[in-house]
């Protein structure tokens, strides 16, 4: 049986100027720019974070455990997102969410609180340290950062069928949901000297499965750091995927991840088309072939493209809708427009590119670059191209690409805006926020699985959410409303 | 109706909304080439003015 499949998005943003044009600094006052503006100054909470337990179950000595920098600005938002400075970016971590919809939402919403911050704290910066920010994965100089999806699934699903059932799903859903890059940037790809790839963060993977995120970078992340109870969940951590501008896209990539998922839950790993037998080579490749021809041998003789391999995969997931109604995703007219997006992007990129330039980021940065490039007669390494690709992705409305291209949305401002300020009703993460929004002074730590309070009197007192499907609107909000202190809520909540 | 009704219900709607809002019809591709040369006309003003230096200082440390 699968289950609920609760998702969220990660996303390291890109960061330029500030006043030492140290990322660092800069991602610090953005931060607390934000942070400073509301009623959010709360700290994060470590306890329960094992970034280096490996979902293999065993110790990689090869592997670095990443850092857990503690000193870093750090904080948790009212609509149950996390907010805080991780490595040299400025990230947000949307908060959990219940369908693909929802959670395309809460990214977009990311998006509004970076610009919101942005602007906060280029008020107090000069003109000329102005700092900008930028919703992509590379620099074009062989540096990457995350965007990375979160998926619940059942502990008891065996992690080898993980493997073999999504392997195919990573390398080659990037036709679809790519957000495309100008260029190469690491010396295999530089090789083929391409002037266009598919993905921004195809060409950084180097392994099929490990527990790095910073270098060798693997397809499938083994790290084993639930957030909630670890004997019934595991949290498939994604980290193969590139920040996407456009909503439906976002929402094709967490729901086409959720489906298979389910399916793979339900039914096994049978359904799945074979596993690339170099899935380290099919993902890199199929980044560089824009005529989405190139195929790669399998793993039972045949030969894939990346087409095939998505082709197969959309056949999977409408199956498992056919046979179950896929309820644990979302309701049947979410379901729907997810098979229905994912089709019509599958079959566009394929035979009519235009039609789905209102969809598929590749594809509308893709027009853009070439059409300026062909309208001004620049070779492929011209610096403007360059500067389309970064721009795609500038936050700022003067001066962002994305929102000039005609990208089609989910969502309108206004959503948008409550998602900014209101968490989500049907997870955990509408308890965590509506009590950073009414007892701010009484919270002095939160984190996924717990809210700590300090009431003034006796020890510190840790509200415990194992479970991502409790503390929703419907089990907690009329304890929220009838107390009127966290005092009072303590209290009702060990009754 | 409670408040969580009413929320459902405009999730709804919006749900049901946006699938026609998102179907393609056959002469979309002729207004996206024209919305693109719009686009390319303008597109200068956008950019930053001196593209060398901006992709040249566009350094980022690695992160994840």
């Amino acid at each position: 049986m699968a289950i609920a499949k609760v998702l969220g998005i990660e996303t390291e943003y890109g960061i330029a100027g500030g006043p030492d044009s140290d990322p660092i600094t800069s991602s610090s006052i953005i931060v607390n720019a934000y942070a400073q503006q509301g009623r959010t100054r709360i700290n994060w909470d470590f306890e329960g974070e094992t970034p280096d337990m490996d979902a293999r179950g065993r110790v990689n000595l090869t592997s670095f455990a990443p850092i857990v920098e503690t000193h870093l600005a750090n904080t948790v938002l009212t609509n149950g997102a996390r907010l805080y400075v991780d490595h040299a970016h400025p990230e947000y971590s949307s908060p959990e969410c219940r369908t693909p919809r929802e959670a395309t939402l809460y990214d977009v919403a990311g998006e509004e609180v970076m610009r919101r911050a942005l602007e906060i704290a280029n008020q107090s910066l000069d003109p000329t340290q102005a700092i900008t920010l930028y919703k992509n994965n590379s620099d074009g100089k062989g540096n990457s950062y995350g965007t990375h999806e979160n998926y619940l699934v059942r502990r008891d699903l065996e992690f080898a069928h993980l493997i073999r059932a999504m392997v195919p799903h990573f390398v080659s859903r990037q036709i679809v949901i790519g957000a495309g890059k100008v260029g190469a940037e690491t010396e295999p790809a530089l090789e083929h000297n391409p002037s266009f790839q598919l993905s921004q963060r195809s060409e950084f993977f180097e392994e099929i499965v490990g527990l790095e995120t910073t270098l060798k970078r693997p397809i499938i992340n083994t790290r084993d750091e639930p957030h909630c109870d670890a004997e019934r969940f595991r949290r498939l951590h994604v980290i193969i995927g590139d920040a996407n501008m456009s909503q439906i896209a976002t929402f094709v990539k967490l729901g086409s991840t959720a489906l298979l998922l389910a399916a793979l839950e339900e039914f096994g790993p049978e359904e799945f088309p074979a596993m690339p037998r170099s899935p380290v080579h099919a993902v890199r490749a199929f980044a560089l072939d824009l005529t989405l021809t190139e195929a790669v041998a399998c793993d039972d003789e045949k030969s894939r493209s990346a087409w095939d391999f998505q082709d197969e995969l959309w056949h999977v997931a409408n199956n498992y809708v056919r046979r179950t109604g896929a309820d644990v995703v979302a309701d049947p007219d979410e379901v729907a427009l997810i098979l229905e997006q994912w089709r019509e992007m599958l079959d566009g990129v394929r035979d009519n590119r235009d039609a789905v330039a209102d969809r598929v980021d590749w594809v509308a940065k893709w027009r853009v670059v070439s059409g300026y490039k062909v309208r001004h007669g620049l070779n492929d390494r011209d610096a403007k191209l360059r500067a389309i690709d970064l721009q795609y992705h500038d936050l700022r409305p003067t001066h962002s690409l994305a929102a000039r291209v005609g990208l089609r949305t989910l969502y309108d401002d206004a959503a948008v805006r409550e998602a900014v300020h209101n968490p989500p009703l049907s997870t955990r993460a509408y308890f965590r926020g509506q009590c950073v929004a009414r007892f701010p002074e009484e919270i002095v730590a939160a984190n996924w699985d717990s809210v700590v309070f300090d009431v003034g009197e006796g020890p510190l007192q840790r509200v415990p959410m194992l479970d991502p499907l409790r503390g929703t609107h419907a089990l907690t909000s009329e304890l929220l409303e009838t107390s009127a202190s966290a005092s009072e809520l303590l209290a009702a909540l060990d009754r | 109706m409670s408040e969580r009704e009413r929320i459902q219900k405009q999730r709804k709607e919006r749900t049901s909304k946006t699938a026609e809002e998102v179907s393609v019809d056959a002469t979309k591709g002729d207004q996206l080439k024209a919305d693109l040369d719009d686009l390319l006309d303008e597109i200068d003003e956008v950019l930053e003015e001196n593209a060398e230096e901006f992709v040249r200082n566009y350094v980022q440390k690695g992160g994840e």
